[in-house]
Parts: structure tokens; sequence; C-alpha cells
């Protein structure tokens, strides 16, 4: 077996060795297939293999390689990075049978190409999972940008064009404000690395810190859908859906939000942040996309846009439990990570499944429907009730923790605010399945999208189901939320905003 | 023999010009591997030079033995040896690439000109003489006037222009020179460097420093003194862009590094100068990006890129810390070798479609994979993400311009870089997106052609990723020692 200490390396590694043998068997689809699996499986291997150690309290530290002086790539396995590898390499695998289903469905061209960005993608991703200091992070956030580009102009039509075009707006400027922040950060702060609890604090006055957090929260914000740098999102969904479910629902979107997270809790840490007042207006800012995107899912007939918005909207909740700094807080906010993921790519994974086998999209098409494919549509009520956080379900875990988090940082506000949220949400999902269900001409048969596409939609909607009764079933997820809490959280009670 | 290394560094190239001719007369081909074979000994005799100089300290070599400060003497220092061998490198990749069409008239003596002006800027780089520099800096220029200007009359009318340009802005350069020889009565830089100081802070030093930097910019092309660049580089023959583009104007930066740093140092107005040409080198990358932007033909394109991409080596020797200047000299190095790589691109695509517009690159990616990877790796690199040689040397820009608080700079930086984003974007676009003509014959481009496109791309990558190495070993020494 490989040793410990190269399993971070490996794990980025291991999908960028399958690209040329995937270029290589283009002519042999299931062979090119096969090579994605693997690699899929191969990662999710290696990353889970890492699982015990840092569950156990410690760390799987990689050699740092030089890349200039004072530039190392550096990887880093603890417990918020494993979380965030875990779950990206466990979608990729699902998402990989159902790539296989959508694509084969919709005879899609350039299908290698497909699978070879997919491939560098995640790699990307999870080195963005364990990066262990800004300057690596960098490196892999930025990969990720350009990895992404081709999968959302895929079909090559003047929408995709147009959405390409807007996402690499949003995300290079991003990327050059984040360039700034860290070279800024390692001029006033050079060789250091991540570290629990931050590394800013005193190392320049405040307006130089508020500066570089302003820099931060752009070039991560984008990513994250924060606004006003959400616009992009919506536009993207023009992406074959696998890549809006993976991508934009779990590997790109959540490198957005761990970025935010890691920036507030290992680059500045919760004190700094309560010190300048950033932690308020931080939670402002995630309050408000939280309702303003709930708002705008209501107004969208397109299902994928409105999945896009109900998307921008559940972001906000991780950026807000990083806001407002408590245990629970920051423990709600990783594991909603996790929930989010799991009942978002579900979502995403039943309208690729309508459209798939009835070639619908739209919200007002789609009456009746779930009695034609009741499984898929079984899976979708789960995913919505989950994001609306009901009870049994992962949402309602990590929106209960967000809550006493919010109680315990003294802004009760906010728990009106992820109150309304869930409210919302139940308006904007609820019509669909009630529509699906009850509405339209009664069925004659079931006419479900094939296995490919309909099994994985059913393991992650048992996976939501499973997270929300047994929050640890699952690489232990809930128990990794409370460790991340414990190593950077403020002690309670906490005066968010306030001065020293 | 490693005292002899910088001669045989000039002597080779200019030998081979000579012969160049005589064996064009019975074959083309026989020219073109003679430009081969002396562009590999060039490198040869540039590296060992090169690699001797970092271990041993600069090798000198007094030509004819006549010893300074009387003699001309040549120097290779990590910088000099640096930059002869980035010109002896790129000079045989493009002799590889050779002429698509050779099909001319006297096609031996193109092959001599290329030589001599490699032999030109060879010699820009190892002298150790100011005015043994201008006579490098006229033949260099007089060859590749000649080689820009003799494609078909549009090229005629841009070289002559570049040659009005170059010519006015060489005799300002023998002019400053003359001033400060008429106040030290020395040429020789070393000698120059030790007795300037006595006669710090006069006018006459103003007044030569100024001049000799004013004909190195617009040798450089530095914004506004580029109007020259985009006619030149536009109808001029690919591999010839592709060799001039990439080194021509590194060498004029080279001569103005050694110049300002090394022989004026603190005896002239040293901040001043610097000042300004940062201030100008902002408003260069700003404004050559922006206007590569409005471009349909993607050699003009290129070449307002040039404009852009050379503001950032000057903002790094203008912000003038160590960050700054271990940039500037990446840069140098990396863009040399992207801009090759990209006018290479652009001379397949000539090639293969008859045209170099946008247009032209409809459907790109269908017909030329390969080639299609290497412009798109090429452009990231030039927009400056990561992991690639561009996204470094941006690295040490921005360190450097926060560490002195350069912020307008650094706007002018990012900006000029989001706007490269946008110009390089677009042609990707057409080469993704964009519709094949119908007439298309033909796949990839043949070996002789796409051999060295791949291996500048694999150069781009390589240098992002041993950048380490090459600041390490190589450029932390060719710093001058002011900025150290």
């Amino acid at each position: 077996m490989i040793d410990l200490a190269y399993r971070p390396v490996a794990a980025v590694l291991v999908s960028l060795l399958a690209v040329p043998l995937i270029v290589a068997s283009r002519r042999r689809p299931g062979l090119r297939e096969t090579w994605t699996f693997l690699a899929a499986a191969a990662k999710l291997g290696l990353v889970a293999s890492m699982l015990p150690t840092v569950i156990g309290g410690e760390r799987v530290d990689a050699a740092p390689l030089e890349l200039a002086p004072g530039f190392a790539l550096h990887l880093r396995a603890d417990a918020f990075g494993i979380v965030f590898a875990t779950l990206a390499s466990a979608l990729w695998l699902v998402t990989s049978v159902y790539s296989v289903g959508y694509m084969r469905a919709g005879k899609e061209p350039r299908q290698t190409g497909y699978f070879v960005a997919f491939a560098v993608c995640l790699s990307a991703t999870i080195g963005i999972a364990l990066a262990a200091n800004l300057v690596t992070f960098l490196v892999f956030y930025e990969v990720l940008t350009v990895a992404t580009y081709p999968l959302v102009i895929h079909s090559r039509s003047p929408e995709a064009k147009r959405a390409g075009r807007r996402y690499l707006a949003y995300t290079m400027l991003a990327g050059q404000a984040l360039l700034v922040a860290v070279v800024w950060t390692a001029a006033i702060a050079p060789g250091e690395e991540l570290r629990a609890g931050g590394f800013l604090a005193g190392r320049a006055g405040p307006a130089v810190l508020v500066a570089i957090f302003v820099l931060f929260m752009i070039g991560c914000g984008a990513k994250a859908a924060l606004l006003p740098l959400h616009g992009w999102l919506p536009d993207a969904m023009i992406a074959p859906t696998p890549v809006s479910a993976l991508l934009h629902a779990v590997a790109v979107v959540k490198a957005g939000v761990f970025g935010c997270l890691r920036i507030v809790g290992w680059v500045f840490g919760i004190d700094l942040m309560s010190k300048l007042g950033l932690d308020l207006a931080l939670a402002v800012l995630a309050g408000t996309t939280i309702l303003v995107g709930s708002v705008r899912a209501l107004a969208q007939d397109e299902l994928k846009r409105r999945l896009a918005y109900s998307t921008v909207s559940q972001l906000s909740y991780i950026v807000l439990g990083a806001a407002l700094g408590s245990a629970p807080a920051i423990a709600g906010a990783v594991f909603h990570m996790v929930a989010h993921g799991f009942m978002k790519i579900t979502l995403f994974f039943c309208a690729g499944a309508i459209h798939a086998r009835h070639h619908l999209s739209r919200i007002s098409e789609l009456k009746g429907l779930g009695r034609r494919m009741p499984l898929t549509f079984g899976a979708f009520t789960l995913g919505a009730l989950g994001l609306a956080g009901t009870p049994l379900l992962a949402g309602f875990v990590s929106k209960w923790q967000l809550g006493i988090g919010a109680l315990d940082a003294s802004q009760p506000i906010y728990v009106a605010v992820l109150l309304t949220s869930g409210l919302l949400n139940l308006a904007y999902f609820f019509p669909i399945v009630r529509a699906a269900f009850f509405d339209g001409p009664t069925a004659t048969e079931t006419q479900e999208a094939g296995p490919l596409l309909t099994g994985p939609l059913l393991l992650t909607a048992a996976a939501a189901l499973l997270l929300g009764i047994f929050p640890d079933a699952v690489a232990s997820f809930h128990s990794l939320a409370w460790q991340v809490a414990g190593e950077i959280a403020s002690s309670p009670p906490q005066l968010a905003g306030g001065a020293p | 023999m490693r005292d002899h290394l910088p001669l045989l560094a000039i002597a080779v190239p200019l030998t081979a010009a000579m012969i160049a001719p005589l064996l064009g007369r019975s074959s083309v081909a026989l020219a073109r591997g003679l430009a081969i074979l002396a562009s590999l000994l060039t490198l040869a005799a540039a590296l060992g030079a090169l690699a001797a100089s970092l271990a041993a300290g600069p090798v000198r070599y007094a030509l004819a033995g006549w010893p300074p400060p009387f003699g001309i003497e040549l120097v290779v220092d990590p910088l000099s040896g640096s930059v002869a061998s980035l010109v002896a490198a790129i000079a045989t990749l493009v002799a590889v690439w050779g002429v698509p069409s050779p099909d001319r008239p006297g096609g031996g003596v193109f092959w001599a000109l290329f030589l001599l002006l490699v032999a030109g800027l060879v010699g820009i780089a190892v002298t150790g003489d100011l005015f043994n520099l201008f006579v490098f800096l006229e033949i260099s220029a007089l060859a590749g006037y000649a080689l820009l200007g003799a494609h078909d009359a549009r090229s005629r009318v841009a070289g002559f222009r570049y040659l009005l340009v170059g010519t006015v802005a060489g005799s300002f350069y023998l002019l400053g020179v003359g001033y400060l020889y008429a106040l030290t009565g020395t040429l020789n830089m070393a000698d120059m460097a030790a007795r300037l100081p006595a006669h710090a802070g006069s006018p006459l030093v103003t007044l030569g420093v100024a001049l000799i930097v004013a004909g190195l910019a617009a040798k450089s092309a530095l914004f506004p003194l580029h109007g020259w660049l985009p006619d030149a580089y536009a109808y001029a023959p690919p591999a010839v862009v592709a060799f001039v583009a990439a080194v021509a104007s590194k060498v004029s930066v080279y001569a103005l590094i050694r110049i300002l740093f090394d022989v004026v140092g603190s005896a002239g107005p040293l901040s001043t100068l610097l000042g300004i040409l940062g201030w100008t080198a902002a408003a260069a990358s700003v404004a050559g990006a922006g206007m590569a932007i409005a471009q349909q033909d993607f050699r003009r394109l290129l070449a307002y890129s040039s404009v852009s991409q050379m503001g950032y080596i000057f903002l790094g020797l203008a912000i003038g810390n160590e960050a700054a200047f271990t940039g500037a000299l990446l840069h140098l190095v990396s863009h040399a070798v992207m801009k090759a790589n990209l006018f290479l691109v652009a001379g397949g695509v000539l090639w293969r479609r008859g045209g170099c517009r946008l247009d032209d690159f409809g459907g790109l990616s269908r017909q030329m994979p390969v080639t299609t990877t290497a412009l798109a790796v090429t452009a990231l690199s030039m927009a400056g993400l990561p992991p690639t040689a561009g996204f470094f040397s941006k690295y040490y820009l921005v360190l450097g311009a926060i560490q002195e608080g350069a912020w307008w700079w650094l706007g002018a930086i990012v900006l000029s870089t989001l706007l490269g984003i946008a110009y390089l974007l677009g042609v990707l676009e057409r080469a993704w997106f964009g519709e094949r003509a119908s007439d298309e014959v033909g796949g990839e481009l043949p070996p002789r052609l796409l051999v060295p496109i791949v291996t500048l791309t694999a150069a781009v990558l390589a240098i992002g990723l041993f950048n380490q190495d090459l600041v390490e070993v190589v450029l932390r020494h060719a710093l001058p020692a002011s900025v150290r």
C-alpha cells in the first residue's frame, strides 16, 4: 500500500494519470469509461484511507514541494479538508455512473473531452481540499476554473458561449483578486501556512487586513455565489446536467465556500474577524444572499435555474455559519457542505433524468410526471424536503446546528433568516412535487430513465436520508464537523461584531 | 576553451552568415541546415559560458588580445549568458521551423541575414564595451530591417518605418554614449562604472543617460514609442516575426538593465528615470492590452500584446526590489518563449489556412488539435494562470509591487491581466466554437512545423514547474548588485 505520507499527493494525481488513458481509449467508450471509474474509485479509496487517521485527531501531511522561494505546494489532510475531499470523490464516483447514462442517452458529442475535463476538475478539487497553504489553494483554485470552462461550453451553442464568457468573467476577476490577496498575505506574513485560529492577527493595521479580507471574499465569493457575484451560476446551467450536478452543486461552488471558511477560520481566525467587525459584515451578506437567492428561485420556470438559485441561497448557509463563528455554527456549516451536496445532487440528477427520458426542462411541463417517474420524483421529494430542513433528513441536522449557533453568537435574527429560507424552500419546491404527483394526466405505465440515471439519484437520496437519521453513518461526517468546530470556533458565548 | 566561449558565440553565427549564401546557391535546405547547426553551436557556447560564469565568476575575453579598457572586452556573466542562451535557443527552434515557402529567390541570403541577426543579438548580450554594443545593435537592426521588410509590398513599408525609428533610436544611443565618453574618456562598461561616480550630478551625465534610455526604449517598443511594431510584425514572414518578437526587444531591455544598473548606477538620475519608466510601463501594459482586444488579425493582436507584456518587464525594473526584478527577468525569459510559440502557431494557421485573421481560427480544434492545445497552454500562460511560466513571473511582480506599496502599478498589472484574458479568450473561443471553412484540406501541421511548437509549449510548462531552479540557480545571480 502507498505510504500514508504520499496519499494526499496520490489522491490529487490519480485522476490526472487517468487523463492520457482516457484520451488513448477515445475510440472505445467502454474502456474509456472504465478508466474514469477506476480513477474515481482509486481517488475515493485513497481519500477514505486517510479518514481513520484524521478522525483520530491526527493530520496526514505530505512533504512540501518548493516551486519558488517562499512558494511551496503543500498538501495536508485535516478534518475540514478530508470532509470536502471525501464528499467530492464519493460524489464523483456516483456522477461518473450517471454521466455515462446521461451522455449515452443524449448521444452527446465530445465525450472524451468531457471525461478528461472532469478528471482534471476532480484533481483540482482534491488539491483545493487538501491545500495546506494559501499558495497551493490558489494554484488548484485557478486550475479548477480553467478545467471547468470546457464543460460549461460543452454544447458549443451560442448560449453556452455566452454562459462560458460570463463564467470566466466572474471567475477570472475573482482569480485576480485572490492572487493579490494571497500575495499580499505572503508579503505581510511570509512563510505562514493555514493555521487553525488564523495567523494574520497583528501583522498589519486594520485597514490593510480589511482590504485583504475583501479581496479574499471576492476571490472565493464568486465561486461561492455570494451576492453580488452569483450571476454566473444560473447561466452556467446550460452545461450538461452531470456537470451542473457535480461541479456547480458540489465541486466548484463548494470550493468557493470551502475557501471562505478557510479564510475565516485558518487565515484570519474567528477572534480577528470579530475584532475587525468582519464577522458582522459577512453575516449580513450571507443572510441577504440566503433570502435573495430563495426569492429569485420562486420566479424561475426552468427547473435547473430554480435549482441554481436554490444553490446560491443554500451556499450562504455555510458562509453564515463561518461568520457566526460559534462552535455549533461552524459544525452546522461544515455538515451543511455535505448535506447540501447530497441533497442538491439528487435534485440535479432528477432534473437530468427527466430531461434525458422525456426531454422536458420547464417546471410548467412537469405536471403528472411524478406518476410516470415515481422513483425519480420520490427522490426529488426527499431532496427538496431535506433542503427545506425537514427532520429525518440531512438538511435538518445542519440547519438545527446553525440555528443553535446563531443563538450562541447572540444573533437570533439569523434564526429567523433560516426559518424564512426554509419556508421559501418549501414554497418553490412544493409546487413542483404537488403538480408532479397530483396534477396532469394519470399515468398508465412507469417511464423512468434508465438504471444508470435512476440508480445514482436513489443512492444519493438514500444517503441524504441516512445522514439525517444517523449523521455519523457515512464517513463520520458529523464527528468531523464537530472536530472542525473544535479547531477554529470561538469559545461560547460570543458577542459578534463587537469592539475589543 | 572556457575563455573563448564568448567569442565563439558571436564568431560562429557570423562565419556561418558568410557561408550561407554560398550554400544557398546549390540548395536552400543546405543553408537552412547550416543555420540550424550554427544556432546549436551558438547555444552550446552560450550555455557553456553561462555555466562557467555561474561556477567561477564572469568569463572575460579581450578581443585580439588587447586588454581592457583600451581593447574591446566580451563579458559573460549570469545575466548576459542567460540572454545569449535565450537568443540562441529560440534561433535554433525557428531555424528548424524554416521558411514555409522555400521557393523564394535568394533563399540562402535569407539565412545569411538570419544568422547575422543572431550574431548581432548575441553580440549585444556579451559585449562589455558601449560602442561595440552600438555596432552589434546596428548589425542586428540592419539584418532585422531586411528580414522583416523583404516579404511583400506592405512589409516593405513597415520595414522602412522600423528602419527610420530604429536608426533614430540607434543614433540617440550613440549620442548618449558619446556624451559619456566625452566625460569619462572610456567606452569600456566596467571602466565607465568606475569613473562615472566622479561626475555624478553633472547635467552631461543626465543627458547622456536619458538619450541612451530613450534610444533603447524605442528599440524595445516601449509605449508610446511602439508605433513601428504592429505593422512590422503583421506583414513579415512568421518565422522571422517569431524570432524578432521573442528576442529582439528582450535584448534591448537587457542592454538597458546593464547600462542603467551596472554602468550608471547611482551616478545618474536613476530613481527619476525608473519612475518615468514605471509610469510609462504601466500605461503600456494597459494600453497595449486594450488595443489588442480590438484587433482582428492575430499577428497584430500579438504585437499589441507584446507592447503590453514588455510593460510588465519595465514595471518590474521600475519597482526595483528583489522580487519585482526577479519577476521582470523571469518574464523576460518566459515571454520570449511564449511569444515565439504564439507566432509560430500563427504561422502554422497561416500556412494551413492561408490567412491569420481571427476568423481563420474557426474550428481549429478539430483540424489541428495539437496546435490548438499548444495555443491554449501558451495563452493560459500569457494570462498568468498556474502552473505555467506566466503565473510565476506575475506572482513575483505582484509581490514586489505590494512590498513597495506601488498600488497604482499593481492595479495596472491586474487590469492588463484581465484585458489579456479577454483577448486571448477571444482567439480560443474561435478555435473551439467557430466553423471550419468549407475548402479545408489536411489535418495537423507537419512535423517540421509542429516540433518547435511542441518544444516551446513544453518549455512554457517546464519554466513554470521548475521556475524555482531557474530563479535560484541562474536568475538570482543575474540580478544587479544594487538590487540583491
